[in-house]
């Protein structure tokens, strides 16, 4: 069953001489609990694709259907300051009009979940930056959302921080039955995670190659299987990026 | 300003990397924190106390030299000794509340008009192009020369003083909520709009809270704002039977009394830096640490 379906999608930023074609005639489908992983060099629209699916932007033409809840998370965690990792995770509930018992048992589960319990009542400027992406991942959850989109939540971690966080993502993803849109510029990162890695081309985006991932899990980012396809997908990066540099 | 002193109280900074590790740190800091409290005080204190020393030094050194006479620059020692006895028969402490409720009254004026207007601006482009730039031009006007005006309309009342010291207020405090919704990380917006909070829901759960450093920081420089124009309304509009802090400084003016003069100013410097620090330097601190803005 198809969750998201982008078809003919084109997003131009601005008008007249200065405009910029984000996206052209972008097709993207993704199936219920996949996890896709769109690959990319920067300024390929991979962010637009994920505002345009969360509903935080329009398309300028084409048609997007999303069928499910959204949660976003960014490559910086953006967990409110003036609350504590616990009232953070409870937000979306509040908004959701949850009673308050059940947001606080709720979100000693999720903190829980993500590894968090005992730091509920610190504040995320407190927390190590990994620390920070698992409240920003329990406060995604606390938003019973079935479609997680994410957009470089590891960019800005270490690798071994990245290393953990990736295999308690896709537990916590399969426990779940989440379907995600992951976007990276790190081939191994979508390579380790991905069902799918969609490769888009820079400016305007659209998608130039789709590579399905038979590894089997569990899988580890230094496998030989995970480097082989990294290495495929890479090489394909790389024509990419003469190409766009020729024309 | 903000400094952060060396050795003030930090909150223990969790360290990245294994929990089992990170819930040992706060432990280890609290014994040192424990220690140090004597030191800390003897180190935030010692500077403080031989900057008074010098000064009071100096002053007396100008004394001494007899640049003037002792009735129209006294020293120290008499002013301090004329203090203590304004502190002593009570007038220091009627001057004091008189000031203090108009300071509070004033400020709690400024803090509405401050508000309303601030958050007016904030959300309309159209009002922010007409009087955006106006604000500011209102708060870099010297607050005295309301005051001619404030008496035509009030005469010598009270309600000249809170007029103006509403006025000298307000457009910091406007501008300090201005300055904060227009700063709001755009990252958090964009999480907030992303778990559903839009309109009024955002405002009330997004951008308040995070402009509140810049609104807080509004309020500190909307107080020094609004204790000058009282100064000067004291000083300008004197009421009879309110001795306040200004009227009495005008006083002994008129009267020759010089310790008395200076053992007013040294009143007025005194809650300034009382109000400033205490109250909303405290306020302040508060707010950041909160926020991480700190760097703890």
């Amino acid at each position: 069953m198809t969750v998201i379906r982008l078809s003919g999608v084109n997003k131009t930023f601005g008008s007249g001489r200065g405009a910029v074609t984000a996206l052209r005639d972008l097709e993207l489908e993704v199936a219920a609990g996949e996890f896709v992983c769109l690959i990319g060099a920067s300024g390929c629209g991979k962010s637009t694709i994920l505002n345009l699916v969360a509903g935080l932007d329009d398309p300028s033409t084409g048609t997007i259907e999303v069928d499910g809840r959204t949660a976003l998370m960014f490559q910086e965690a953006a967990l409110f300051p003036w609350l504590t990792v616990a009232a953070n995770v409870e937000l979306p509930m509040r908004l959701a009009g949850v009673p308050k018992a059940e947001r606080r048992a709720r979100t000693e589960q999720l903190l829980g979940a993500v590894h968090l319990d005992g730091f509920a009542r610190k504040r995320p400027h407190q927390l190590s930056g990994g620390m920070r992406q698992r409240g920003a991942l329990a406060r995604a959850f606390a938003q019973d959302a079935e479609i997680l989109l994410m957009d470089e939540p590891f960019g800005a971690l270490d690798a071994m921080t990245r290393d953990v966080l990736h295999t308690e993502l896709e537990d916590l993803v399969r426990q779940r039955g989440l379907t995600v849109v992951f976007v990276t510029h790190n081939v191994r990162e979508a390579a380790r995670l991905g069902d799918r890695i969609i490769v888009l081309s820079p400016r305007p985006g659209r998608v130039t190659a789709t590579f399905d991932v038979e590894i089997t899990r569990p899988r580890r980012i230094d496998s030989p299987e995970v480097s082989s396809l990294a290495a495929t997908v890479t090489e394909q990066l790389r024509e990419e990026a003469l190409a766009h540099a020729r024309r | 300003m903000l400094v952060v002193e060396p050795g003030a109280p930090e909150t223990p900074a969790v360290e990245p990397g294994l929990l089992d590790d990170s819930a040992a740190v706060p432990e280890a800091a609290r014994g040192r924190r424990g220690a140090g409290l004597g030191r800390r005080i003897w180190f935030a204190t010692w500077p403080k106390v031989a900057a008074i020393a010098i000064g009071l030094f100096l002053w007396q050194l100008v004394v001494w030299s007899g640049w003037k006479p002792e009735y129209v620059l006294p020293g120290p020692a008499k002013v301090f000794a004329e203090l203590g006895d304004l502190i002593a028969d009570g007038t220091v402490g009627e001057a004091i509340s008189i000031t203090m409720r108009r300071a509070a009254v004033g400020f709690a004026l400024a803090l509405a008009v401050g508000i309303v207007v601030g958050s007016i601006v904030a959300s309309s482009k159209i009002v922010r192009s007409a009087v955006g730039s106006l604000i500011t031009g209102i708060q870099t006007m010297p607050s005295i020369v309301w005051f001619p005006l404030a008496i035509l309309l009030f005469q010598i009342s009270e309600q000249a003083i809170m007029f103006v010291v509403a006025l000298g207020a307000a457009p910091s405090i406007a501008n300090g909520l201005i300055t904060g919704v227009d700063h709001v990380n755009p990252l958090l917006l964009r999480a907030g709009r992303a778990m559903g909070a839009r309109g009024f829901t955002a405002y009330r759960h997004v951008v308040l809270p995070a402009s509140l450093p810049s609104f807080v920081g509004g309020l500190k420089q909307g107080w020094a704002f609004a204790w000058r124009s009282l100064m000067a309304g004291e000083l300008l509009v004197i009421i009879a039977g309110e001795p306040s802090v200004g009227s009495l400084l005008q006083n002994y003016r008129n009267l020759n009394n010089a310790a008395g003069l200076m053992a007013m100013m040294i009143v007025i410097l005194f809650i300034g830096i009382v109000v400033d620090t205490l109250c909303f330097g405290t306020l302040d601190r508060w707010v950041r640490r909160r926020y991480g803005l700190l760097g703890d």
